[in-house]
């Protein structure tokens, strides 16, 4: 499968997913674990793909989402951020209520 | 030119500027020292009225695209509208320290 599809079906078929450097449990770089933290503590289950084991996604991704850093959540298939607006958004509420929202549709499908 | 300085005037020319600061926290990484690679951008700006963060943002890294292409690595972003600033008495907040990831991209 090409890149760029490889990267639309990862964002298509995961209602939540991260792409982040490193881990959930060991991340490799601040931003990430500053969003992977915010999104573990919405409690709901995530999908993530580590970048720096997929170069190749990474170099494409940034093409696809407009976005040329790391880390980037998407839901629902769109964009939301990275690290400044997912922080944001969880300290707003705004995060939780969107994540609930997407794990209990994504539940339903 | 420098990095910082190309940030500065390139954000500069193309928003209207109600408040900038671009802070070089490259020190923050594990970069060489005096490195320019990782900045904080605060921008306030009227030019943000009724666009959603991840438009604002996608518009900054858009016109930053000779930056990148320099070398910048990551680039905090905290983008205001005039009211949201006020609102919010002129304060950012602060970006995370390094956990040691661009190790091997400054290789």
């Amino acid at each position: 499968m090409d890149v760029m599809d490889t990267i639309k079906d990862q964002i298509e078929s995961n209602g939540i997913l991260l792409y982040m450097k490193g881990t959930p449990q060991a991340p490799q770089c601040g931003f990430s674990g500053k969003t992977v933290q915010s999104l573990m503590a919405c409690g709901e289950r995530f999908a993530f793909v580590n970048i720096l084991e997929n170069p190749e996604v990474r170099e494409k991704l940034k093409e696809y989402s407009n976005w040329p850093t790391f880390p980037q959540l998407y839901v629902k298939g769109e964009l939301v951020g990275g690290c400044d607006i997912v922080l944001e958004m969880y300290e707003s509420g705004e995060l939780k209520t969107l994540v609930q929202d997407a794990a209990k549709s994504s539940a339903e499908s | 030119m420098q990095v910082q300085k190309l940030i500065e005037e390139t954000l500069s020319s193309s928003f209207t500027i109600m408040y900038l600061d671009v802070a070089n926290e490259s020190h923050m990484h594990s970069v060489p020292a005096n490195s320019e690679t990782h900045f904080k951008v605060v921008l306030a700006s009227p030019d943000f009225n009724g666009v959603r963060k991840v438009a604002r943002h996608q518009q900054v890294y858009k016109v930053l695209d000779e930056a990148f292409q320099k070398g910048v690595h990551a680039l905090a972003l905290h983008i205001y509208t005039e009211d949201e600033w006020r609102e919010q008495g002129g304060d950012s907040p602060s970006s995370p320290n390094c956990m040691g990831g661009s190790k091997g991209d400054s290789q």
